[in-house]
């Protein structure tokens, strides 16, 4: 069944992966901008990092007929130091021009800091000013239903961001209503240990509908599933979901969210 | 437009138990040996006191109280309760459970 992975972080994959997922019927990727493992020691760390997402990225992909999308941020683990993000922060508009780019992401919060609050702030106004789409990484563990609330003041705050041009992730049990209730869309991450089981991700589609939700396997340098999405399709389809609802949560519903870009696409 | 969700699971309840119980039953005993395992551990009264055993043990009681939304109120639980957000990030990590700040 074919589906997209709409967030996945390909440059810590082998390419191998890209063949599996084909071959589970993958057609497209988005992947954001994210933390390597490690802190960059300069902004042209981060500058080569786009330029491999934005460019070396989608030729491995499309080897495989998977087409590869990419957001562009710095993510709230570096952001604790203001004046180097800001840095960063200066080379962004460029990449946002280059085919391929849906918008400013994963942004968000971390551990809720008032340094990774500002540097937040100042992405979302990147992303207004610049009519970006908007795709969030929300903290884990006892930090993520803080900073979920945080993060959508933040959005609010501002005001010039439409919630249903941002995607809210790694949402679980006890944050997703808040999201989808204030507008949002929100992302369900299947991570073998910390995160979303695909069992779990089937209760909470069966608890809060299919309306603005997706599902993505984050697969990244850390344990993580690059088939974590059609492993999620087959537990609906044991669970007795029918077709069109598995397509919906991991085909429709990225792409009607994606293709507001308007450079999103699988052709 | 998709029907609002009914909230239930399209398999029966004996379809539920059939397909969950072994993983679930196993889980359950995973945790049971983890609580032995401490008991069995040097220090206990540090452990008895540890936070993170501390919020997993009235998490323990939230399974058995037949109230619903388990797994959300579980998650609530564990969740950092306040709304401020804190002068600077300590570590890039997080334990899994909220500690009250030391006075
Ligand atoms: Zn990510």
């Amino acid at each position: 069944m074919r589906y997209i992975d709409p967030h996945i972080h390909m440059v810590s994959r082998v390419t191998d992966d890209y063949q599996r997922m084909a071959q589970a019927g993958c057609v497209a990727v988005t992947e954001p901008a994210f933390w390597a493992g490690f802190d960059r020691s300069s902004p042209q760390g981060f500058y080569d990092y786009y330029v491999q997402l934005t460019e070396v990225e989608p030729k491995r992909a499309a080897q495989f007929g998977i087409k590869h999308h990419c957001w562009i941020c710095i993510n709230p683990k570096e952001a604790e130091d203001v004046g180097f993000a800001r840095e960063v922060i200066a080379l962004i508009p460029q990449f946002l021009e280059k085919p391929g780019v849906l918008g400013v992401g994963e942004i968000g919060l971390n551990k809720n800091s008032k340094n990774e609050l500002e540097i937040l702030e100042a992405q979302i106004d990147l992303a207004a000013k610049h009519n970006q789409l908007v795709l969030v990484h929300t903290p884990h563990l006892e930090d993520k239903l803080k900073g979920t609330m945080l993060i959508m003041d933040a959005i609010a705050n501002d005001g010039r961001i439409a919630p249903d041009r941002v995607l809210i992730d790694h949402v679980e049990e006890h944050t997703v209503g808040h999201v989808l209730s204030r507008g949002y869309w929100a992302g369900m991450t299947l991570y073998p240990e910390t995160k979303m089981t695909p069992q779990r991700a089937a209760d909470v589609i069966e608890c809060y509908g299919q309306e603005r939700l997706w599902i993505n396997s984050a697969g990244d340098w850390g344990c993580s599933d690059p088939l974590a999405v059609p492993k999620c399709q087959q537990e609906m389809k044991l669970r007795g979901h029918t077709p069109e609802t598995i397509e919906r949560i991991s085909y429709d519903n990225p792409l009607t969210f994606l293709s507001q870009s308007g450079r999103f696409s699988i052709e | 437009m998709a029907d609002p969700p009914d909230h239930s699971c399209p398999l029966p309840s004996d379809g539920v138990i059939n397909r969950y119980f072994m993983e679930h039953r196993a889980k359950l005993l995973d945790i049971a040996a983890f609580l032995d395992r401490l008991d069995r551990s040097e220090a206990p009264e540090s452990t008895e006191a540890d936070f993170r055993v501390e919020a997993m043990r009235r998490a323990i009681q939230l399974l058995v109280d037949e109230k619903g939304e388990r797994a959300k109120r579980i998650l609530e639980l564990f969740s950092d309760p306040t709304t401020d957000p804190i002068p600077a990030a300590p570590m890039k990590g997080a334990t899994g459970a909220y500690k009250e700040p030391t006075p």
